[in-house]
């Protein structure tokens, strides 16, 4: 950082925001210095997402209580447009871009160089072009967003809001959909722009990242702030104790319990592309699991660590072979119904596009899958469901109002036990867990943590599959690599370490236990 | 519609829960404050749809110097809902899947068609040539839904394909004349009355379920370990369904057809609320119900969570091709005649029904209750207007207004909820 640049550029002082009933704001002040980034902490519900509607001119002037001052200038935001005005740019989790149009016209969308009510093509594609130089990406403005990768996507949405001539750029868990080569981009862009005095609120539930990039850490919660210092000032743990509140030991719950026979077995798995059939996701592939036994699947996104689960539960779209064994016995799955029925239940990634019913009560999502053995084969019986929906809500400690509360308004770790608790109550067997805790917070992890391990000391079969590399190192007792579809390693608890685990993962080692 | 922020926190929602049930959890609830008064949102909603009928009702009875709600003209209200009223049941369950029928003003013409043939022209007895209708209707739909459910088409191009075709089809088969229906029998199940006794036993039936349904629930709810109703909640939902009930059976008795006879119950509205009844059971209390909710509300999760959802929408178009069927009958036997242009645009008002309901075309939302309650309205408007001498284009423009006013309203008070 330069010296220079330690001058506070926008400040927000002592903000209070109230929806009925709560008080999501009380009270927050936080600023940002030229060319700083400033990481934004806290669990979800913490008020980091109010903070950044306030000041992205969401919730309007007279919402909320507090100043906002730009320069010293007190600022009052009517709209969405006057915050843009004041150079503030947010970039949303889920991107707004225009699928269908070029980059080059999502950049400069509704304020296309345009002569006569004409729009001038040439010029719009130049200054894309420029821009996109500018910041080192090369990413043709006249290709469709569509086709591009989640990755680049938020990359022209960085572009797009420099053209606004941003001074400050909100980034809400920018990384969540990247994978690992893409956010070295991202943070070499994010270097760059720094260097050029753009000041950034980074808003990221991997503190890992964030001790990387970072200048300063905020941290909010419950609405308030609960400590603002220079990253090189905290740690790891000092942050996570302020985010829930309490000092974390270890966050993984380790129980040594006895593991059983095999439950479940998977020979010769190959899943091809159904794009390319040439293409194999996943390439002669086996593995199993013992009763009460935990299996990692650790691997770089898009090493068919999903592809592998979704093949063997019947809802993947390529050519799926090889053969599976429950209890050594053979069996055939071809749908999901099949492999429910044989005892296998599957926690999916992306718990709003895979596994829920926004819409729909958290009753109606837990007992979704488990229908029929909750409720009655045809007829079903409200109350039956609403006691083992309540139970569930028990025992998992989902925090809502009501089993009749609707699953979209919920949080996402209320979320993903809504959908664990979905597939609990099919009675599985073997259970497969896809990324159970992403973009979850660090309590509610925790819980899910405690949740993976309880049901394992119960003799359950699980499969997990995660990103997070502490994560699969955490909770398994045994842990598989893949590397563009192949194992690459195979690790016992004992003899896993994250370098061992990270050289197969990128394909440089092949290792056996 | 399609804004899952501001959902009704209520599931196995109105057709019984509407009617019936008071949401029980209230505190839990979202709630919106009117004065002093606190009330469920979703309750609200319900009950606003309701009042709006009641509304329309009252409008017409006294403009229309207190024709409107005679006996008389109440009674051919409900026999022209009727034939709406069974295709828009049918038209719920397409809808709440995520899909759309416009096929079925085609295929009651074509169904109507192929009953008056087989009846008049190929000499079929009464049960024949009314299965031949409702086998027509199940025909097309298994058709039409297995393009949609296993070629992937889109249903909206299948079944506008199907509007065009089965219409040709009959126009084809009748060579464009009107079939006249000469069977006593058959014209029966359109204009015929089942009597004021077997209007009172229906009731004496009726109230007897309702009485048994909210005891054995408060017992089942004991059972399972869920805290029980209170008593004065309990007799609440006995009563006032009971009234209503009572009311209806009253209404339809007090019709004198002749000089001291009473008609009692028309035919088709018993078919209709025997179709409403069993379609408000399968969407709310069976697991085929409550699967179409999910595969309209997310498919991957549903595919995912085991449902077939390929068979679940074949399923839904050949009810909606069998509804379609059943209410061809209803309306052939009411005209007394089979027009190749019988049934033009009942798609719109099954469609129509469905939406004033509070049916979300995005799939995922909507209940028998609600789109049998539009039914009502479409009809009431029709026959209200009618009765004032309304010319037919206004009565269009004012229908159209009401449709879109309608959904406004909803969308409107669903923002500020």
């Amino acid at each position: 950082m330069n010296p220079e640049s330690l001058t506070t550029f926008l400040e927000m002082r002592n903000i209070t925001k109230s929806f009925p009933g709560v008080r999501a704001l009380d009270g927050v002040s936080f600023d940002l210095h030229r060319g700083e980034i400033h990481a934004l902490v806290g669990e979800n519900g913490a008020g980091k997402s109010t903070l950044m509607k306030v000041l992205g001119g969401v919730y309007p002037y007279p919402e909320y209580g507090g100043e906002i001052a730009i320069e010293g200038g007190l600022q009052r935001f009517a709209n969405v447009r006057d915050a843009e005005k004041a150079g503030i740019a947010v970039i949303y989790q889920e991107l707004s871009l225009v699928r269908e149009m070029t980059v080059g016209e999502n950049i400069f969308l509704g304020r296309e160089p345009s002569r006569l009510g004409l729009i001038r093509w040439d010029e719009l594609y130049r200054r894309a072009a420029a821009l996109l130089d500018d910041l080192h990406l090369s990413i043709d403005p006249h290709v469709q967003v569509r086709l591009l990768g989640i990755g680049q996507q938020q990359l022209v949405e960085i572009a797009k809001a420099l053209s606004h001539d941003a001074r400050v750029l909100v980034l809400d868990e920018p990384t969540a959909a990247l994978t690992d080569s893409e956010v070295e981009t991202l943070f070499g862009i994010l270097q760059k722009l720094r260097e050029r005095g753009v000041g950034m609120i980074y808003i990221s539930h991997k503190l890992d990242e964030v001790f990387r990039i970072s200048d300063r850490i905020t941290v909010l919660r419950d609405g308030k702030t609960v400590g603002t210092n220079p990253t090189g000032q905290w740690t790891e743990s000092q942050v996570i104790a302020r985010m829930v509140g309490r000092e974390v030991g270890d966050i993984f719950p380790r129980v040594e319990h006895e593991k059983g026979d095999v439950v479940f077995e998977a020979s010769a798995v190959t899943v091809t592309d159904p794009d390319a059939a040439h293409k194999r996701l996943v390439d002669n592939l086996s593995f199993s699991v013992r009763r009460g036994e935990v299996l990692g699947i650790a691997g770089l996104m898009g090493a068919g660590r999903s592809d592998l689960l979704m093949a063997i539960f019947g809802a993947h779209s390529g050519v799926v072979s090889g053969e599976i064994r429950l209890e050594g016995k053979r069996v055939q799955i071809k749908t999901p119904a099949d492999a429910i029925k044989q005892g296998i239940g599957f926690v999916t990634e992306d718990r709003k596009r895979f596994g829920l019913v926004l819409d729909q009560t958290i009753l109606s999502n837990m007992t979704l899958a488990g229908l029929r053995q909750i409720s009655g084969r045809f007829v079903t019986s409200i109350d039956a469901e609403s006691a083992a929906g309540e139970r569930a809500m028990r025992d998992l400690r989902v925090k809502a109002k009501s089993i009749f509360t609707v699953a979209g308004t919920l949080s996402g770790g209320n979320q993903q036990k809504v959908v664990l608790a979905k597939w609990l109550l099919t009675k599985p067997r073997v259970l497969f867990l896809d990324e159970p805790t992403r973009g979850i917070d660090v309590g509610a992890k925790q819980e899910i943590y405690n949740q993976i391990s309880s049901l394992a000391q119960a003799g359950l079969a699980i499969v997990l599959v995660s990103s997070e590399l502490p994560e699969v190192l955490g909770l398994s007792d045994r842990i598989i690599v893949l590397h563009e579809g192949r194992k690459t390693g195979e690790f016992t608890r004992a003899n896993a370490t994250p370098e061992a685990v990270m050289a197969c993962a990128t394909g440089h080692v092949r290792s056996a236990a | 519609m399609n804004d899952s922020a501001n959902l009704p926190e209520t599931d196995r929602p109105p057709a019984t829960s509407d009617f019936i049930a008071i949401n029980e959890a209230d505190e839990l609830t979202r709630q919106t404050t009117i004065g002093r008064l606190k009330i469920p949102t979703d309750v609200l909603r319900a009950y606003t749809m309701v009042f709006a009928l009641l509304a329309i009702w009252i409008f017409f009875h006294y403009s229309t110097d207190q024709i409107f709600l005679d006996p008389r003209n109440f009674s051919n209200l409900m026999r022209q809902t009727a034939v709406t009223g069974v295709l828009a049941v049918g038209m719920l369950m397409v809808i709440v899947t995520g899909q759309i029928d416009l096929s079925v003003g085609s295929v009651v013409g074509l169904a109507g068609g192929i009953a008056a043939i087989t009846l008049g022209w190929l000499g079929f007895g009464l049960v024949p040539s009314i299965a031949a209708g409702i086998a027509v209707g199940v025909v097309i739909g298994a058709a039409q839904g297995s393009l949609v459910a296993y070629l992937n088409i889109p249903a909206f191009i299948v079944t506008l394909g199907g509007l065009l075709a089965w219409r040709g089809v009959i126009l084809g088969l009748s060579r464009g004349e009107t079939i006249p229906v000469q069977l006593q029998s058959f014209k029966a199940i359109g204009q015929d009355y089942v009597g004021p006794f077997v209007g009172w036993i229906i009731a004496a039936i009726a109230v007897a379920a309702i009485v048994w349904l909210n005891i054995s629930r408060s017992r089942s709810r004991k059972k399972h370990g869920l805290t029980a109703t209170s008593p004065a909640m309990l007799l609440l939902r006995i009563v006032g369904p009971s009234l209503a009930v009572v009311g209806f059976i009253y209404m339809m008795n007090a019709y004198e057809i002749a000089p001291g006879r009473y008609a009692g119950i028309p035919v088709p509205v018993i078919i209709f609320l025997a179709i409403a009844l069993a379609g408000a059971f399968l969407t709310q209390n069976t697991t085929f119900g409550r699967y179409l909710y999910a595969i309209g509300g997310n498919p991957d999760a549903a595919r995912l969570s085991g449902i077939n959802i390929r068979r679940h929408l074949l399923a839904v178009f050949c009810i909606m091709g069998a509804l379609s069927g059943v209410s061809a009958i209803i309306y052939t036997a009411r005209v007394g005649s089979a027009s190749p242009d019988a049934g033009q645009l009942l798609e719109l008002d099954a469609i129509a029904a469905c939406v004033i309901g509070g049916t979300s075309l995005m799939g995922g939302r909507g209940t028998v209750f609600g789109a049998v309650l539009g039914a009502l309205i479409m009809a009431s408007l029709d026959n209200g207007m009618s009765l004032k001498n309304v010319e037919p284009y206004m009565q269009n423009i004012i229908k159209g207004a009401i449709l879109v006013a309608a959904v406004g309203l909803d969308m409107a008070g669903r923002r500020r909820s």
